[in-house]
């Protein structure tokens, strides 16, 4: 097998039951091919971890398999195929370990049994230490940084591996929206790559923006395809439930004088809404009635009576 | 000055620095990892546990080494193996384990008439090491060091993050496996010449110090052997003088340079921090 060859990622009937006797995922099949970028979408407890835990091969499915490009998982990772990126690092941030030093652990698939980093490595620790901007802070110890610096850096060390298969769980929860974007910009590159990247997020509106495909889960695999086919009302509200959190215009305080235009920010999954001229939207008429009549007669007062 | 000098005159003071220096630098370079992985009292724990082993080995008459080892080794995979399997911690796994063990060896012992030094076994007897000890000594500990100097990047990988070892392909148990038979091997062979006592705070101390001295693990591989190896020096020399005994010189020298370590650390030390604190 070599480089050249398409990588592909294969679930079949992945049933995964945890020693407590918690099965939290049943009949799980999937398959991928290089260059995508997939979402993983679903509520919490859905089986999101669960399913990046037994690609990886850490939790042994009770039945089913996976596979990848058709070879035992085991044998991707001694090639170094699979980076993955918890969604918490359960490491001892108090351990004498510099920033690039973590970094270069994603570099130990591809040296000798030394581990003595040729320039290669160091290159390559150097350019993902750039694009995740972190290449300031290479020297500080690993425990000396932010919640979201962390992550960054261990998005940098899933990129320095050079994985051809690349598991994120979660890597945008917990950093700021210029990160976010630097790391969707890197997944982009990525893909162009002919990487395989699988990536769970709880930001339902980024997906249809950087996902070519989506895997809707809950306890299984309820769809996966491509986004606009499987991103429909229909599939999101079997996905979750009453759990999604929908900005309903018509049971809004978004009235007729803004002329329904709106302004929505977004930073995480609660969305920011502002009406035309600024003001705060609320997504429930209920309770602020005086709100609405408000600003009805403000809108009015405003307006020359012949309009 | 020639009254200074004087330790140096013996033959018996030589081997004595020798091998403490040996047994120092051994013990601080896995004292490194156990005092990262929280592992500080497996060191206590395997050494008490190698009594059963040696008792047995005494009985049918082979090597005291060979049953100590196997003994150690139990220990160190019995707490592994239940760690793994329950939802017990592992300080209190080790707890149960080696005490269960060193308590097997008292009953052992018990139903022997002996002539074992047990006292030599506690305490060691570094000023009289017979020959064939000395050697064993030193072959069992230049093989420590080989292994751990070779494979110190993956033994500290599967230590600071197991999961990033696994998705790498690395053995993470086989690895753990063997940093404890290391460990045991250290012991052992530390154990007739320092004796337990010293071998159990060498465990401990130097890597403690170097990891308040310390910012990266090279660096602190390289202090804790650095500390560990003066203290040893240090402490068999006063030893000399004060005609003490040279186990105990040694612990409490490791233990001063830690103390002033605490106090004196180049950033993190509490000297230093009290007097920025107060500074305006
Ligand atoms: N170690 C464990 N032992 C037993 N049950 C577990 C364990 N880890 C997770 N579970 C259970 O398995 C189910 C799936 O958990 P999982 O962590 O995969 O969810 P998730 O989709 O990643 O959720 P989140 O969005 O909160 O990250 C949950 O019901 C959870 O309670
Ligand atoms: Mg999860």
């Amino acid at each position: 097998m070599t480089e050249s060859e398409p990588i592909s990622l294969e679930a079949e009937n992945v049933t995964v039951t945890y020693p407590s006797g918690q099965t939290a995922l049943r009949d799980a099949s999937l398959r991928l091919e290089g260059g995508t970028i997939c979402a993983l979408v679903g509520v919490n407890g859905s089986g999101k971890s669960t399913l990046f835990k037994a690609l990886m091969g850490f939790l042994a499915p009770a039945r089913g398999t996976v596979r990848v490009a058709g070879r035992p998982v085991r044998e991707a990772q001694k090639k170094g195929w699979m980076a993955y990126v918890p969604q918490a690092e359960e490491v001892d941030w108090s351990f004498p370990v510099s920033v690039a030093d973590v970094v270069m652990m994603g570099r130990y698939g591809q040296m000798n049994f030394l581990r003595i980093p040729r320039a290669g490595d160091r290159a390559a620790v150097e350019e993902s230490l750039r694009r995740v901007g972190m290449w300031e802070l290479r020297e500080r110890q690993i425990g000396e940084l932010s919640g979201g610096q962390k992550k960054r850096v261990f998005v940098a060390r899933a990129l320095a591996q050079g994985g051809r298969i690349i598991l994120l769980d979660e890597p945008f929860t917990g950093v700021d929206v210029g990160t976010e974007e630097a790391i969707v910009a890197l997944l982009r590159e990525l893909r162009e790559e002919g990487r395989l990247v699988l990536v769970s997020t709880h930001n339902l509106g980024s997906v249809p923006e950087f996902c070519d495909q989506v895997v809707l889960i809950n306890r299984t695999v309820l769809a996966f395809g491509p986004t606009d086919e499987v991103f429909t009302p229909e599939n999101l509200t079997r996905a979750f439930g009453g759990a999604l959190r929908a900005f309903e215009i018509e049971h809004s305080t978004v009235d007729a004088h803004d002329g329904r235009a709106l302004t929505v920010l977004t930073d995480d999954e609660h969305p920011l809404v502002l009406g035309r001229s600024g003001h705060l939207e609320y997504r429930r008429r209920a309770g602020r009635e005086d709100l609405v009549s408000e600003r009805e007669k403000k809108a009015r007062e405003e307006q020359p009576p012949a309009a | 000055m020639d009254a200074l000098l004087e330790p140096f005159r013996y033959g018996f003071m030589l081997e004595a620095f020798a091998i403490g220096a040996l047994v120092a630098a051994v013990s601080a370079v896995l004292s490194c990892f156990l005092v990262l992985r929280g592992w500080s009292l497996m060191g206590d724990a395997v050494s008490h546990a190698v009594l059963p082993g040696i008792v047995l080995a005494y009985w049918a008459g082979l090597p005291l080494a060979v049953g100590a080892f196997a003994s150690g080794l139990l220990c160190a995979f019995a707490t592994g193996w239940i760690k793994a399997r329950s939802r017990i911690k592992e300080d209190t796994v080790m707890g149960v384990v080696f005490t269960g063990l060193f308590a097997l060896g008292l009953v052992l012992m018990s139903r022997t008439t002996t002539d074992l030094h047990l006292d030599h076994i506690l305490f060691g007897n570094i000023l009289g090491i017979p020959r064939a000890q000395l050697i064993e000594t030193t072959v069992l500990s230049g093989l420590v060091l080989l292994v751990v100097g070779v494979l110190r990047r993956d033994l500290l990988l599967v230590s600071f993050d197991p999961a990033h070892a696994r998705a790498l392909g690395r053995p993470v148990a086989l690895l753990n496996y063997l940093l404890l038979a290391l460990l045991a091997l250290a012991v052992v062979s530390a154990m007739q010449a320092a004796g337990l006592i010293l071998v159990v705070a060498m465990l401990v101390t130097p890597g403690a110090t170097a990891f308040l001295l310390a910012r990266r693990f090279d660096e602190m591989l390289l202090k804790a052997v650095l500390v560990s190896v003066l203290s040893a020096l240090g402490g068999i020399y006063a030893s000399f003088f004060l005609n003490g005994s040279p186990a105990a010189c040694i612990v409490v020298a490791q233990a001063l340079v830690f103390v002033a370590a605490l106090l004196l650390a180049p950033r993190r030390g509490l000297w230093r921090r009290a007097g920025s604190a107060g500074a305006p």
